[in-house]
C-alpha cells in the first residue's frame, strides 16, 4: 500500500495504535510517541471462530478482495437506504392490494410463526380478525378455524407491509399505501387504532370488533378521499421536522402527528361536503399522538426494501418480532430470518402491573430501529424517557453507541442536541457482532394474555443468536 | 479461611491488568489470596486446581471475568468493595488522548478514531490474535502482534496478506521492536544510531540493542520477526522484509540479523539478500558456531550476543570495544567465592527470564563443562528435564516457558517463582553456582535488581547454615536510560552479593569456570 509502505514507517516512526495490554500504551505515553489505547474487548462475545470469521469479513480497500466487495454491496445498500423517498399516496383495503387474502389468509407481525406457538395478544388478534371477517361465529369456532389449519399465517414482511405489536392485518382492514418515488417500491401498514383496548394488543371485544368495522366502512374511505385530494404527501421532510421536535418517531408521535394533521385537515375538509365526516376521519388523528407510527413503519419499510437482495451485503434490512420470536433479515442473505427468543422488555410500567405482566417483546415497530429510528434516534427526543426509562443523558449514550454499529448518518435526518448528527442508519451485522453492541428498540409492552392492552414501554435489545447467525450464512455465502 | 467467587459476565480485561489489580487486593489485611481470571476453560481448570473455585462456579464463559478472594470475611468485604474502582482505574489513565474522545472498545473504532495510525500493536490473548492482526493488516496498517499462541497456519497465512501489502507484520511472538526510537512492547531505552537489528529472538534483540548503546554506539530501527520466521514453515518472510526495508531506510548503515539457528534453505535466502546489499551486516544465530557458515560477502558472522554488538559498532563507528568489567569480585575477579566451594559442589544451575539467555547460556557451557546441561527447553531431547520444577546436574531454566507462565506474568515482571527457585537451589548442596539474568527496559519489573536482592541474600543464608557459599553470576540486559537505570541496578545486586558480568554469555563462561574451579582468564578465549 503506498501511503504505508515499510520505508515509510522507518522514515515516519509509528503512530500507534494499541490493542491489548495497556502497559504498552504507557511506555509510548512516557516517550511522547503519538498512540491511542484501545480497551478492547473480545469481538463476537469472545468466540474466536466467528471472531476470525469477522477478520477475514473486515473493510480492505484492495480492489476485488472480499472485504472490497462487501463495501461495495454496502454502499448499495446505504445509497437504497438513503436515496428512498417514501411518499404517503393512498388508503385502500388490503383485499385490493392482495387479492388473495380473501383465501382465509391473515398477515402478522415478526417472523413466521404457527397457531400453536403464538404468544396470547397475537392469538387473540387473529381471533379479532376472525371474527371480523366473519370467518367464525364466536370466539370459540375463531380459536378452533385457526388451531385446525382453517386460516393461513404470513408475515406482514413477506409482502411489503408491516404492523405494530401484535401486527394483524386481515382483508376488510384499510391500509396505507406508501411509494419510494426513487426506486418506485411500495409499502404498505394498518391504520392504528387508537390507544387502551384494541386489536393490536389482542383485545377482540364487540367494541373493538365495532370500531374496527367503522374503520374499514368510514375512516379508511374518507382518508381515502383525503389524500387523495391531497396527491401525495412526502414523508422523509415531514420525519425529519418531527426529529427536530422531539420525537424520535417509534414512541413519540406528538410532533409528526400534528404535522401530519396540520396537512391533511384542509384538504379533507375542502374534499368532503359532509363536514361531519371529515371531523369523525380528524378526531382519531387529533386523539391519538401514536397515530403517526404507522406511517413511520410504513416509511421505514420502503427505505430499507430498497436494500433487499444485494449479495455480499450485511446490512440488516429486517428486525422484527412477534411476541416469541426475534427475527432478522439481511440484505445479502435475501429472505432468510435469523430468529432467537424474544426478551421482555425492560421498562416502565402502568400503575396495577409488573414485568410478571409483560409479553415477550412483539412487533414490526422496531422497523423504525432498523432504519435508524427510535432508540436510534433518541438522544434528539430526550422526552421519550419519560415513556421508556432512562434519563436524557441515557438517551444521547444510546445514540453515541448506535452510531458504534451503523455505516452512515443519515443527511436528510439530523438530532440537534448530537450538533445535528445523522440518525445512526446500517445497521452493520459486521460491526454489531465487532463491538459485543446490540441495536436498542424503544417499544411498547404488551399484556401476556390477550386483550388486556399495553402495559408499559420500555427498551428491548435482539437476541445475540440472530447477528451471529446471519454472520455464519454471510460467511458461507461470501468466504 | 472460605473461598468467595464474582462472576462478572461480558466483562473482559487483559491479564496484565487483572494481574496488578489481584496485586492491590493482596495488600489487604486479612486477604490470603486473591485470583482474577477471565472464564476460559484451561484458566478455570487453574483456578479449581488451585482451590479458588467454589462449587458450581464453573460456568464462567471467556469473556467473563472471575474474581476469588480467600480471607477473611470483613476482608472479602473490603476486597470486593474496592474490586470495580481498582478495575475502571487501570482501564481509564491515560488513554493518550487529550481530547476526551469515548474510550475505543474495538480495533476498528481505534483506526477511527485516530486515522493516522500506521501501527497497530496487538497484545490480545493468543486464541483472538490472528483475527485482529488479520483487520489490522487488511486496514493498510503494519502490525507488530507481541501476543503468542498463535498457529504457525495463521502465522503463515498472516505474513502473506503482510507482503501482498507491503506491510511489516512483526510477530506472532514478537516481544521487543524499536521503530524510529519509539519502544514497543518491551525494550531497553537505546540511543538512535547507524545500526539496524532484525530479529527472531526478543531477549536477543535487547541484549545487542542494549550493549550497542552501553558500547557507545546507537540504533536506527530494531524489527522483530517472531521467533518461528526462520523455520522452513515461515521462510524467513518478514526477516526479509525487514532486511530490505533496512536495506533502503537512509538512518541504517550497518545491518545485523539476531536469531536461533535458522533452517538451512532459508539462511541460503537470507544470505543471498544480505550479499546483495551495499551495506555491510553481522549476522548472530544464537547457538552456532561462525564456522558453520560461509558468507557470500561484506557478512560477520559472531559467536555470541555480545561479539555481535561489538562487531556492528566496529563496522557502524570504526572503533573497537573493549567490552566491559566483572563486577562483584575484587582483586581476582574469578577466584570469588570459588576457593570456599566445598568438593560436593558441581554444579551450575540457571534460571532465566530470557528464552534466548538460556539457550546462549547452554551453548556457551556446553564446551567448557565436562557433563551435560539439562534444561527444560533442552539444546537436544535426552537433556529434557522430567521435571522442569527439579534440576539435576547442570541445569539451565527458561522460567519464560509455557509451564511456569500458565496463569502468572512474565518473570520479567514478576519475580516470585525465580525467588522461591533460588531458595530451592540454595538449599540443594550439589549446586556450586547459580547464573541469573536480569532484564530491564520498559515492560519489565520497575526494580528487578530489588526483587531478587532479598531471595539473594536467604540464599546465602541457607548456604551459610550448611558451612557452604553460593556464588551468584548475573547479567543485566539494560542501558542506564532505562527507567530502572543501570547502575542503580547493579548497585542494588552487588550489594546482594551478586558477581554482575558484562553479558549473558561472558556470564555463563564465568559461571561454568566457577563450576570447574578454572579461573576466567583461561575460558576468556572463546569471546573477542
Amino acid at each position: 500500500m503506498s501511503d504505508n509502505s515499510i520505508a515509510d514507517l522507518l522514515r515516519t516512526g509509528p503512530t500507534v495504535l494499541n490493542v491489548g495490554v495497556k502497559t504498552f500504551a504507557d511506555t509510548l505515553e512516557q516517550v511522547g510517541a503519538r498512540h491511542l489505547h484501545v480497551d478492547w474487548q473480545p469481538p463476537a462475545q469472545g468466540d474466536p471462530q466467528l471472531g476470525a470469521l469477522l477478520a477475514a469479513m473486515s473493510d480492505d480497500d484492495t480492489p476485488d478482495s472480499l472485504g472490497a466487495r462487501i463495501k461495495a454491496a454496502n454502499d448499495e445498500a446505504l445509497q437504497g437506504i438513503l436515496a428512498a423517498d417514501p411518499v404517503w399516496e393512498d388508503v385502500r383495503p388490503a383485499r385490493e392490494v392482495w387479492p388473495g387474502m380473501d383465501e382465509r389468509v391473515l398477515y402478522h407481525s415478526g417472523p413466521p410463526i404457527e397457531w400453536g406457538r403464538m404468544c396470547g395478544p397475537m392469538q387473540g388478534a387473529v381471533i379479532g380478525c376472525i371474527l371480523l371477517e366473519g370467518w367464525a361465529r364466536d370466539e370459540h369456532a375463531a380459536r378452533h378455524l385457526a388451531a385446525s389449519g382453517g386460516v393461513r399465517f404470513e408475515p406482514c414482511h413477506h409482502h411489503g407491509a408491516v404492523g405494530p405489536m401484535a401486527g394483524l392485518v386481515s382483508p376488510s382492514m384499510p391500509v396505507f399505501v406508501v411509494r419510494n418515488t426513487d426506486r418506485g417500491n411500495y409499502s404498505y401498514s394498518s391504520l392504528n387504532e387508537g390507544m387502551g383496548k384494541v386489536l393490536r394488543y389482542g383485545a377482540y371485544s364487540p367494541e373493538v370488533l365495532a370500531r374496527l368495522r367503522w374503520m374499514c366502512d368510514v375512516l379508511g374511505p374518507t382518508l381515502q378521499v383525503g389524500i387523495r385530494a391531497l396527491g401525495s404527501v412526502p414523508l422523509k421532510p415531514l420525519m425529519a421536522q418531527a426529529l427536530q421536535m422531539g420525537d424520535e418517531l417509534h414512541n413519540r408521535h406528538v410532533a409528526a402527528t400534528s404535522l401530519l394533521f396540520k396537512t391533511l385537515a384542509p384538504a379533507l375538509i375542502r374534499a368532503l361536503d359532509d363536514r361531519e365526516r371529515a371531523a369523525s376521519a380528524l378526531d382519531p388523528i387529533a386523539a391519538n399522538n401514536y397515530f403517526f407510527l404507522n406511517l413511520a413503519m410504513a416509511a421505514c419499510k420502503v427505505m430499507l426494501d430498497s436494500a433487499l437482495d444485494i449479495p455480499h451485503s450485511t446490512v440488516v434490512v429486517t428486525m422484527a418480532r412477534n411476541g416469541v420470536d426475534f427475527g432478522i433479515r439481511v440484505a445479502g442473505t435475501g429472505d432468510r430470518w435469523f430468529t432467537g427468543p424474544a426478551a421482555v422488555p425492560d421498562g416502565v410500567y402502568l400503575p396495577g402491573f409488573t414485568e410478571a405482566d409483560a409479553a415477550g417483546d412483539i412487533g414490526d415497530s422496531a422497523i423504525t430501529e432498523t432504519a435508524g429510528l427510535g432508540g436510534f434516534a433518541m438522544g434528539g427526543a430526550p422526552a421519550v424517557v419519560k415513556v421508556v426509562g432512562g434519563t436524557p443523558d441515557d438517551a444521547l449514550d444510546f445514540t453515541r453507541s448506535m452510531h458504534t454499529i451503523t455505516l452512515a448518518q443519515n443527511p436528510n435526518w439530523t438530532m440537534p442536541a448530537l450538533g445535528f448528527a445523522g440518525t445512526p442508519t446500517g445497521i452493520d451485522v459486521r460491526k454489531v457482532l465487532d463491538t459485543n453492541t446490540l441495536p436498542i428498540i424503544n417499544t411498547g409492552i404488551a399484556h401476556r394474555e390477550a386483550g388486556v392492552g399495553q402495559v408499559g414501554a420500555g427498551l428491548v435489545r435482539p437476541p445475540m443468536q440472530c447477528f451471529t447467525e446471519a454472520l455464519k450464512a454471510l460467511g458461507e455465502a461470501v468466504v | 479461611m472460605k473461598i468467595t467467587n464474582l462472576v462478572k459476565r461480558n466483562r473482559y480485561q487483559d491479564s496484565v491488568t487483572l494481574m496488578q489489580v489481584a496485586v492491590k487486593l493482596r495488600e489487604i489485611e486479612g486477604v490470603d489470596e486473591v485470583a482474577l481470571m477471565m472464564g476460559t476453560a484451561p484458566n478455570l481448570e487453574l483456578m479449581r486446581e488451585a482451590g479458588l473455585l467454589e462449587e458450581g462456579q464453573g460456568d464462567a464463559g471467556p469473556n467473563d471475568l472471575i474474581v476469588a478472594v480467600r480471607g477473611e470475611d470483613a476482608a472479602v468485604d473490603a476486597a470486593f468493595s474496592m474490586l470495580e474502582d481498582l478495575l475502571r482505574n487501570e482501564v481509564s489513565t491515560g488513554t493518550g488522548t487529550a481530547r476526551g474522545e469515548a474510550i475505543s472498545h474495538n480495533l476498528h473504532a481505534g483506526l477511527a478514531a485516530l486515522p493516522e495510525a500506521n501501527l497497530v500493536l496487538i497484545s490480545t490473548p493468543g486464541i483472538y490474535a490472528a483475527a485482529e492482526a488479520r483487520k489490522a493488516l487488511l486496514q493498510g496498517k503494519h502490525t507488530m502482534l507481541f501476543s503468542d499462541n498463535v498457529s504457525i497456519e495463521d502465522e503463515v497465512a498472516l505474513k502473506r496478506l503482510a507482503t501482498e501489502r507491503g506491510l511489516l507484520l512483526m510477530g506472532p511472538d514478537c516481544g521487543t521492536a524499536i521503530i524510529g526510537g519509539v519502544p514497543l512492547g518491551f525494550a531497553n531505552v537505546v540511543r538512535r544510531g547507524k545500526i539496524g537489528v532484525v530479529g527472531a529472538s526478543g531477549t536477543g534483540m535487547q541484549e545487542v540493542t542494549s550493549l550497542i548503546d552501553r558500547y557507545g554506539g546507537g540504533v536506527s530501527h530494531a524489527i522483530g520477526t517472531g521467533s518461528r520466521d526462520l523455520s522452513s514453515r515461515v521462510r524467513a518472510e518478514m526477516t526479509l522484509a525487514g532486511l530490505r526495508g533496512l536495506a533502503d531506510d537512509q538512518d541504517t548503515e550497518v545491518v545485523m540479523v539476531v536469531s536461533k539457528p535458522p533452517d538451512p534453505a532459508v539462511l541460503a535466502r537470507i544470505l543471498e539478500v544480505v550479499s546483495e546489499q551495499q551495506k555491510p551486516s553481522v549476522l548472530m544465530f544464537v547457538g552456532t558456531q561462525p564456522g558453520s557458515y560461509r558468507g557470500l560477502g561484506k557478512q560477520e558472522f559472531a559467536s555470541t550476543l555480545e561479539e555481535a554488538a561489538k562487531m556492528a559498532v566496529r563496522l557502524a563507528y570504526g572503533y573497537h570495544v573493549e567490552g566491559e568489567p566483572v563486577l562483584g569480585a575484587e582483586g581476582d575477579p574469578l577466584s570469588h567465592g570459588v576457593g570456599q566451594l566445598k568438593e560436593g559442589q558441581r554444579y551450575v544451575r540457571g534460571l532465566f527470564s530470557g528464552g534466548t539467555f538460556c539457550y546462549e547460556a547452554m551453548w556457551q557451557m556446553k564446551g567448557l563443562l565436562d557433563e551435560p546441561v539439562f534444561s527444560n527447553t533442552p539444546s537436544s531431547p535426552d537433556l529434557a528435564l522430567p521435571d522442569p520444577h527439579r534440576s539435576r546436574g547442570h541445569t539451565c531454566i527458561d522460567l519464560g516457558s509455557d509451564e511456569f507462565t500458565m496463569g502468572r506474568p512474565h518473570p520479567m515482571i514478576d519475580f516470585s517463582t525465580r525467588s522461591q527457585r533460588i531458595l530451592q537451589e540454595a538449599a540443594d548442596p550439589e549446586v556450586a553456582v547459580l547464573l541469573l539474568d536480569v532484564v530491564l527496559g520498559f515492560g519489565a519489573h520497575p526494580d528487578p535488581a530489588g526483587a531478587l536482592a532479598s531471595a539473594l541474600r536467604r540464599a546465602r543464608d541457607i548456604a551459610a547454615n550448611d558451612r557452604r557459599t553460593l556464588p551468584v553470576v548475573a547479567h543485566i540486559c539494560g542501558t542506564e536510560g532505562d527507567p530502572q537505570g543501570l547502575e542503580k541496578q547493579r548497585q542494588t545486586l552487588l550489594q546482594a552479593g551478586a558477581i554482575i558480568a558484562p553479558s549473558n554469555a561472558a556470564a555463563a563462561m564465568l559461571a561454568a569456570g566457577i563450576a570447574r574451579r578454572v579461573r576466567p582468564q583461561a575460558t576468556a578465549t572463546k569471546s573477542t
